[in-house]
């Protein structure tokens, strides 16, 4: 038996790959909501830089909270790995239509435009290569490539740190004037950084 | 009025306005917040009457005067001015409003006053963006123009928008439009023009001066640090899925105007 009935104590309604996919259908909505009003044309003046950002957002925060499954299995007792995955998954997801906003629907593709973005402007540097490492962490989710890479599996997941700090270093970039949004996420994410220091004290296996 | 007849008058803007909704709900007015429908959501509380502004400084003839009495000496002409922001984004916009220079001219600047230095309102019981802020612009929003610019007939302060007064999000009662520089150089809710021999501080320049110069020109070729300035999305039109954008013209496509006035400059060094 797949090894998701360790999680839950009473048997669900569902199995563990349908709590996945209603997991990752639910995270879609805010997005969805937005798509909706803006295709209305009731997100105001420019629809196109709310969802842009809007979209930027909401990959940062499932970035969080697919990197709090850990800290909370060791900290709280409270397994939800089963949710890591989709959660993984809705931040690539939401980054990928971030950045699909950007480079087409604000850039329409224009390759000479982007490629000086890319290079010579830290700001969008940063949140590219954040992009491009949840890319490869998104492609390499499935079971194959899990059993395929085995230990090599998690040396490649670990870059989520390095995705982390590109993005926290990304929007606190993206304002005129410093704004306390990117703090609170950057502070957030020290904190779930910072759990992961403290490995050693924790108890031994559950 | 019909923006035609503006067009009529020599100060064209080669497109139809933005929608005035669009206008008039995407503003950045950081005294009111930083989000562009802050300005429009929150400003209700602000009062653009009584109002005075002080002409001072280096003029033979200072003088504080009554908002409506400004208006009723120097009238209201409509303008239709393109708007490029600083982030990369435009409109156009009938103005109603006088030259900044009749003002000035009835001033009469002195011999040695070279630059004009502008304030804005500070009221923080009426402008939730300027309460508290760790990290906000200083109070009040300060901006300047070389005399020669102040003087240039572009150079509009402006009372109304679309026919109407100047609403609170748009600057009210009274606003500089300087529609060859970006955006953040044309102050809203103005109460103080004092004529200098100094270059003034100006606000955005304080806060990162590596991003934003003095002199603010629009210009294709200088980037800002952060986004490419070589094209501008053209607000009120394009779907979500694709935003309508154009290259954007050196000094905002005013250039055959206001060029001389920048003939020995380095635009680069001097951005």
């Amino acid at each position: 038996m797949p090894p998701a009935g360790q999680a839950g104590r009473k048997t669900s309604r569902f199995s563990p790959l349908m709590r996945q996919v209603l997991l990752y259908a639910f995270g879609l909505v805010p997005g969805l909501l937005d798509i909706t009003q803006g295709v209305l044309g009731t997100l105001g003046a420019n629809p196109v830089a709310v969802c842009l950002h809007a979209f930027g957002r909401y990959a940062f925060r499932f970035l969080l909270l697919s990197l709090a499954i850990t800290p909370v299995r060791r900290f709280i007792g409270v397994n939800l790995i089963l949710y890591r995955r989709p959660l993984g998954l809705l931040a690539f997801t939401y980054a990928a239509a971030h950045v699909f906003f950007y480079v087409g629907a604000t850039r329409h593709f224009e390759g000479h435009i982007l490629w000086r973005d890319f290079t010579s402007r830290p700001f969008l540097t940063f949140g590219f290569l954040a992009f491009l490492i949840l890319v490869v962490l998104a492609a390499t989710s499935t079971k194959r490539t899990i059993r395929a890479l085995g230990r090599k599996w998690a040396v490649v997941h670990r870059f989520v740190y390095a995705a982390l700090v590109l993005a926290c270093v990304h929007y606190s970039l993206a304002f005129k004037t410093w704004h306390i949004e990117p703090f609170i996420y950057a502070g957030m994410a020290v904190v779930l950084l910072g759990l992961r220091v403290f490995k050693k004290p924790a108890r031994q296996s559950v | 009025a019909p923006p035609e007849a503006v067009l009529a008058r020599g100060w064209p803007a080669q497109q139809a306005p933005t929608p005035k909704k669009d206008v008039l709900s995407y503003n950045n007015f950081y005294e009111f917040g930083t989000d562009k429908s802050d300005p429009a959501e929150l400003s209700g509380d602000f009062k653009p009457r009584p109002w005075s502004v002080v002409v001072d400084g280096l003029v033979d003839n200072p003088r504080t005067w009554d908002i409506d009495a400004l208006i009723k000496q120097f009238g209201q002409q409509e303008r239709l001015y393109r708007m490029r922001c600083v982030e990369a984004w435009s409109m156009v916009v009938p103005w109603l409003g006088f030259e900044l220079g009749a003002l000035l001219r009835a001033a009469a600047p002195k011999a040695g006053a070279r630059y004009v230095a502008f304030t804005s309102v500070v009221r923080p019981a009426e402008m939730p963006g300027q309460r508290g802020g760790l990290f906000s612009l200083k109070w009040p929003y300060v901006e300047g123009l070389r005399l020669d610019e102040a003087l240039h007939p572009l150079t509009l302060l402006a009372t109304g928008v679309y026919g109407e007064p100047l609403p609170n999000q748009s600057g009210a009662p009274i606003r500089l439009v300087v529609p060859w520089k970006y955006g953040f150089k044309s102050i809203k809710s103005i109460t103080r023009i004092t004529l200098t021999d100094q270059q003034p501080p100006t606000s955005w320049n304080q806060m990162a001066p590596n991003e934003y110069g003095f002199y603010a020109n629009v210009n294709p070729m200088v980037d800002h640090p952060r986004w490419s300035q070589a094209s501008e999305q053209i607000i009120g039109e394009g779907s979500l899925f694709s935003a309508a954008r154009k290259p954007t013209e050196l000094f905002n496509g005013y250039g055959q105007q206001v060029a001389g006035l920048y003939k020995t400059m380095d635009l680069r060094k001097e951005f």
